[in-house]
């Protein structure tokens, strides 16, 4: 038992804890945002400001009766809610969420961004599965939709994070927030280069937003349970506990999700994009070391994970706020969007950046003003006009009321 | 497995059209069918080949129970058919007697049941935009709105005490008088609405999202509205500028000036379109109800129909006797039928009477527009997807309560 032994399983141990404390927080979270979003009040009974509400279903939900129908295939049923589950915790291994290299990863492999989409795949097999096993239509309805979905977004989402890669060079995630951490498009020192900042990162970010809230089954893309037509889809035969680790792993895998946005595109654990390190150094060399002290506290290595889980939390916010205002697409509105708009989207910013690396910034905007005029083009003139056409028209008729009206009574 | 374990099953409801298709049975307990309709889909993918609408789980056997009833009883039964828009029911059911009965109402009786009339109109749509948008799974519709019906559903109570089934607009007239404190409650509503209503609108009008979903889903034309008998929005929303309000006025409609809003297409979207501008004509003839409300009296004279007001029972022998008579007999209809039709948020909603001089109806018919707005379901539907039968279910915006009675 080495020493890297003891270190790697603390560091696995922090990442589940992480996890599983964080699910409720999140939970009571979106019932309460989406409530104040909904002019209502929300649960606000068990404890302060209901913070309590989650515990107490889930105790309730582990103390209900467990219904399991007859002809269910009780082994996948069984299997089903636990491998849902499971990718919320595996998936944090290359996540880093501060500069202690004994704390953060859990696995500094080469493969780090590689190993996300793996296995952030396999949370579908949960849902699939469930829906299998639960020999119920609508269940099964379910799972087709999610690997329908499924397969629409991962492609689009991989494309999207190779402008990532091409601007970093590696799939190491500790390079990827390194990456982000050199000088503004390399030249403004007191900046850092979040990817969200360069238009290239921009353009991928926006596109793996989407496709990270299709890959948790959000709304709008919460087809695989849509409960208006599918009734609760997947789990619609699942009840206590397997219920529970259903929609913990959706909320797990949610929180998972807007960690590695964070990680990816939001520069990892720095509060804000400017550059800690030579700010204060600035500083004192202006004889202001109290300030010096102050900032290369906040960018520092303590703070780190406050600043992390203040971003994931914003994504999370970003998330419910979505929620509370968008309709849910349709199954065949939902691959349109994947194949024909994010897909080609994402290959088109992968391109870009290629420009960028090797002409500068220069060459990367003509070659986005031309990209943007063809956009335009295609979506201004043709498609948005033939989307829109007639749209909110509605003609107001004025009809002579007819006032020849007679009272008749046969008799 | 045994198959007796299992409920009968619901595919022997259909020759099966393919190898590959799946029955499915939604309802009678879905959330999207508004209550207790079953649908019975059989599915290729997720498209729907055929249909099968079954109605009957909410049967209550009213027009069979109000034979037994005299007419001024029978008005709390319609406000249970159609429980969005209770007071439409009890306006036609009104205007059906009074047809028999041949009775006048004054100006001002009048005025006030177009004014209930039409609140009762827009809670109505207001239930429909915010469940038609949960079933689209756009939730925060659903909460906006129903702060708006609140407001409604108050000045409901403020007449009679009941916020749902007011049972306020009765044969000869209405129970009592405007009570205190309505108009300014009233006037405040008409002024805030709009823009609430304007919010919502914000949400769904122009969303692409909410565009993909309900343009050219569940298309109709205006010969088929006709073949189908349909009426409301739904024939209004395939072009064809079909109200009764100003087909045939009753209550003093013609008085008003509104205009009727007609769609383009006959699909979702426009449906959805009509109902939204419906409710901002409604708060139009609401405004011109309010402020051109006449006095006087707001029941008929008759006191055969319409009892005395307290003070004359204390002086006069006759009121004492037709009070008598009217809450223990009731009044007696002349021998004959009458139909009357008022446009409820749905569409013609009308009462057939037949009168044998008795005080209790011979037969009590309704016709109900959900009932046969739903028969628009299978041609609508066939072809498209499950999610577009929930958008399809949803703009026809039917009442279960009012289908099977």
């Amino acid at each position: 038992m080495t020493p890297e032994f003891w270190w790697g399983t603390l560091r696995a141990l922090i990442i589940i804890a992480f996890v599983l404390v964080g699910v409720p927080p999140v939970i009571w979270w979106e019932r309460r945002l989406l409530s104040w979003m909904q002019d209502r009040v929300g649960p606000n009974r068990v404890g302060p400001w209901g913070l309590l509400q989650p515990i107490a279903d889930g105790v309730k939900l582990f103390f209900k009766e467990e219904v399991m129908p007859a002809a269910v295939d009780k082994f996948v049923y069984w299997l089903a809610p636990a491998i849902a589950l499971f990718p919320a915790f595996v998936i944090g291994a290359t996540l880093v969420w501060g500069p202690n290299p004994m704390l953060t990863p859990v696995a500094d492999v080469d493969i780090g961004i590689l190993w996300v989409l793996a296995i952030s795949s396999l949370g579908v097999y949960g849902i699939v599965l469930g829906g299998w096993a639960s020999n119920n239509k609508y269940s099964l309805l379910g799972g087709l939709r999610s690997t329908a979905q499924l397969v629409s977004y991962e492609l689009a989402m991989g494309v999207a994070l190779y402008s990532v890669l091409l601007v970093t060079g590696s799939l190491k995630m500790t390079e990827v927030v390194a990456r982000q951490q050199a000088p503004l498009y390399d030249v403004l020192p007191w900046a850092q280069n979040w990817f969200i900042l360069t238009p290239y990162g921009f353009g991928a970010g926006v596109i793996f937003l989407i496709c990270m809230i299709a890959e948790t089954n959000r709304a709008p893309f919460d087809l695989p349970e849509a409960e208006s037509e599918l009734i609760a889809g997947f789990h619609t035969e699942y009840s206590s506990m397997k219920f529970a680790v259903f929609f913990m792993g959706e909320y797990a895998v949610m929180a998972m999700f807007g960690a590695i946005f964070t990680d990816l595109f939001l520069g990892g654990w720095s509060p804000l994009p400017l550059n800690w390190d030579y700010l204060s150094a600035q500083a004192s060399a202006a004889h202001l070391g109290w300030l010096s002290s102050a900032l290369s506290f906040i960018g520092g290595a303590w703070m780190a994970p406050v600043w992390f889980i203040g971003k994931v939390f914003f994504l999370l916010t970003v998330y419910i706020w979505i929620r509370a205002t968008l309709p849910r697409l349709r199954y065949d509105q939902l691959m349109n969007v994947g194949w024909k708009f994010l897909l080609p989207f994402a290959a088109l910013n992968f391109v870009l950046t290629a420009v960028w690396m090797l002409f500068g910034w220069l060459a990367f905007g003509i070659a986005a003003a031309v990209v943007a005029a063809g956009y335009l083009m295609v979506v201004g003139f043709v498609l948005r006009p033939r989307a829109f056409k007639d749209a909110a028209k509605v003609h107001l008729v004025d009809v002579q009321a007819n006032t020849a009206q007679t009272i008749e009574v046969q008799r | 497995m045994p198959e007796s374990t299992f409920m009968p099953s619901t595919e022997t409801r259909f020759e099966k059209i393919g190898e590959n298709t799946l029955v499915v049975n939604m309802g009678p307990q879905h959330p999207s069918t508004h209550g207790v309709l079953r649908v019975v889909l059989e599915l290729e993918g997720e498209t729907i080949v055929n249909l099968d609408v079954q109605i009957g789980y909410l049967h209550t056997g009213m027009e069979k129970e109000a034979e037994y009833q005299q007419y001024l009883k029978c008005v709390t039964m319609t406000d249970r058919m159609d429980y969005l828009s209770a007071n439409n029911n009890n306006l036609a059911h009104a205007l059906a007697v009074e047809k028999l009965l041949q009775i006048e109402i004054p100006p001002r009786g009048q005025a006030l049941r177009v004014i209930l009339a039409e609140l009762s109109r827009i809670a109505s749509h207001c239930v429909w935009l915010g469940t038609h948008a949960l079933d689209l799974g756009a939730m925060t519709p659903f909460f906006w709105i129903f702060a708006e019906r609140e407001k409604i559903l108050d000045m409901f109570e403020m007449f009679s005490g009941v916020r749902m089934m007011p049972s306020w607009i009765v044969p000869g007239g209405l129970r009592g008088d405007m009570p205190e404190g309505f108009e300014q409650a009233l006037r405040t509503f008409l002024k805030q609405f709009p823009s609430a209503l304007s919010d919502v609108e914000a949400l769904l009008v122009t969303n692409p999202i909410w565009i993909g979903r309900t343009r050219n889903i569940g298309k109709l034309t205006t010969d088929q509205c006709y073949a189908l008998g349909l009426s409301g929005p739904i024939i209004r929303g395939s072009g064809e500028p079909w109200d009764l309000r100003k087909s045939n006025p009753y209550s003093g409609y013609e008085k008003y000036d509104f205009q009727i809003p007609v769609g383009q297409n006959g699909d979702v979207y426009d449906r959805f379109l009509v109902r939204l501008a419906e409710m901002r004509e409604s708060v139009k003839i609401l405004q011109q109800a309010i402020d051109g409300l006449p006095g006087g009296a707001w029941s008929s004279s008759d006191r055969k129909v319409v009892p005395p007001p307290r003070e004359e029972l204390d002086s006069s022998m006759e009121s004492l006797i037709h009070h008598f008579k009217l809450w223990t007999e009731g009044f007696h209809t002349p021998v004959g039928e009458a139909y009357a039709a008022v446009e409820g948020p749905k569409g013609e909603l009308g009462w057939y009477i037949v009168s044998d001089g008795t005080n209790t109806p011979y037969r009590w018919h309704v016709r109900p527009s959900s009932f046969m707005n739903l028969q628009a379901l299978k041609p609508m539907c066939i072809g498209h997807l499950i999610a577009d039968v929930v958008a399809i279910i949803g703009s026809i915006d039917i009442v279960l309560g009012e289908i099977d009675r």
